[in-house]
């Protein structure tokens, strides 16, 4: 479970996070979303330590994360994987090296048993068989599906994923939702993305968190989103009118299935 | 007061580059892969840069030397003398802060803005001695060693292209290439040598490591710093020959 409370942050005089409170559960997908600009990327690399708050307190299961020891910090980093936006595999080395150089790093395992780990992780994304390919042989969807293969390989308590579905088509989307969804139940971890994909909302958002302006405006799950009478949130996810059209078809579905109810 | 601010940011980098690695296996190979990278890749530029300066050197001092009174051995000390003095370790550190320096601030860069870095951060990976150091410390043993280089292979081009040219027979070049020959300046090139390596790695991996924005600040970062390596080297140049000759 991370706890985080009261968080601030600001770049010179211009104030990114303002007293952020949010509680992201374990087993479960934990949604930042949130139009352009407000806050949620900065809240997410404090959460990670890339950036350092101004205030407040980022804890990972109890333990505050500005009371650790550097070495304390680089244990807790081990047990954190990371899905950039643009995947961030790195480009000299081949789909196997990479998802191999955690384990090179950090364990003492034998070749063979590492080569056993990188294959187990690489079906586990459906990627089998691209071993031996590079980044820049591979699409856009398989980049991700590598980058959660490097970020799961050390058996992360932690997930963290940045916009997983910038550039992707929505099929693709669907598939690496899907993958994110499942290896948070699968390995019981605290998965915690940042996304403004409404597919992505309604499909693993199991916890959500709307940003607006550097503050928390509404939280929720993806069952109560549909019928949140915020104002800001509403603007946010209803801003395409195929979508305000489906909310409508939704709401008289769900009223006409009530009457029918009620008169059985 | 911005130059302070970089200037502490550079010191700083430096300082955290100084941590216990995660795994030395892993680090030493890294270092391994830019000796590599340094060393054998900047070979054939120096090669060919070394040859044509004491080629150059050789038959520019012939063309000065008109008086019948300095014997045509003086061609080969003279010859000798720069070569080790100033055009190997200088003409080759700003050869190779193009080569190298632009190579390391464009990859760190790159690293950065493709959140490469970052990426190595979050695994608990300090970048700074993952990245930096073993750049700095390939340098350092690799730079020395392809000036030391540079020197016999200007000094052979310019006995070459002295035989090659009628300038002056090579049993005369020698006599001059073993007169008067002081050990203090091969320790004065060596001095250079380890400075001008120094400064044509940390500075372009400082330039590299900050950048930030996208791919056009990568190759402004990598421009900024091959300008600033350059003029580094030719001040710290001065400062060694006026504190140490």
């Amino acid at each position: 479970m991370i706890e985080i409370t009261n968080l601030k942050k600001s770049f010179g005089d211009r104030t990114i996070l303002e007293d952020v409170s949010v509680v992201m559960e374990t087993g479960k997908s934990n949604l930042i979303i949130g139009s352009s600009g407000s806050g949620k990327t900065v809240l997410l690399k404090c959460i990670i330590g890339l950036f350092t708050p101004d205030g407040g307190i980022v804890s990972f299961d109890g333990k505050i994360m500005a009371d650790l020891t550097v070495e304390e910090k680089k244990d807790l980093r081990q047990q954190i994987g990371m899905l950039f936006q643009g995947s961030a595999l790195f480009d000299s080395m081949t789909v196997e090296k990479n998802i191999k150089f955690p384990l090179d790093m950090f364990t003492t395992l034998t070749h063979g048993e590492k080569m056993k780990k990188v294959n187990e992780v690489l079906a586990r994304v459906n990627m089998e068989g691209a071993n031996k390919k590079l980044p820049s042989e591979i699409s856009g969807g398989m980049k991700k599906r590598v980058g959660i293969a490097r970020a799961i390989v050390l058996n992360p308590k932690y997930l963290f994923c940045d916009e997983p579905n910038s550039g992707l088509d929505p099929q693709t989307s669907l598939v690496i939702d899907r993958l994110i969804r499942d290896i948070t139940t699968e390995f019981n971890i605290t998965t915690v993305v940042v996304t403004h994909d409404m597919n992505s909302v309604m499909e693993i958002g199991d916890h959500i968190f709307y940003m607006y302006k550097g503050h928390k405006q509404w939280e929720g799950s993806n069952k109560e989103i549909i019928h949140s009478n915020d104002e800001k949130l509403n603007e946010f996810i209803f801003a395409s009118d195929f979508l305000q059209d489906a909310k409508q078809m939704r709401m008289m579905q769900e009223d006409k299935h009530k009457k029918e109810t009620v008169n059985i | 007061m911005k130059f302070f601010t970089k200037f502490g940011q550079y010191l700083l980098m430096l300082k955290g580059m100084f941590t216990r690695p995660e795994n030395p296996k892993m680090y030493w190979q890294e270092f391994m892969h830019q000796c590599v990278e340094i060393g054998i890749g900047s070979l054939p530029i120096v090669v060919i840069i070394s040859l044509f300066l004491g080629a150059v050197t050789t038959v520019q001092t012939a063309y000065q030397l008109v008086s019948p009174l300095v014997p045509a051995s003086t061609i080969g000390q003279i010859v000798r003398d720069s070569m080790i003095l100033e055009l190997s370790p200088t003409v080759v550190s700003i050869v190779l802060a193009g080569v190298v320096g632009s190579k390391i601030a464009s990859e760190l860069g790159n690293m950065r803005i493709s959140e490469q870095i970052d990426a190595l951060e979050i695994m608990g990976i300090n970048t700074k001695t993952y990245l930096v150091l073993p750049k700095i410390l390939a340098a350092l043993l690799m730079i020395p060693c392809l000036i030391t280089l540079s020197a016999f292979l200007g000094i052979w081009g310019g006995r070459t292209a002295a035989n090659l040219s009628n300038i002056v027979a090579s049993d005369i070049f020698d006599i001059g290439l073993r007169s008067n020959f002081s050990p203090k300046n091969v320790w004065f090139a060596l001095s250079k040598a380890y400075t001008f390596a120094f400064i044509v790695s940390s500075v372009p991996a400082y330039f590299g490591y900050f950048v930030s924005g996208g791919s056009l600040e990568i190759g402004r970062s990598s421009t900024t710093s091959v300008v600033v390596s350059c003029i580094l080297i030719l001040v710290a140049d001065y400062a060694l020959a006026a504190l140490l000759l």
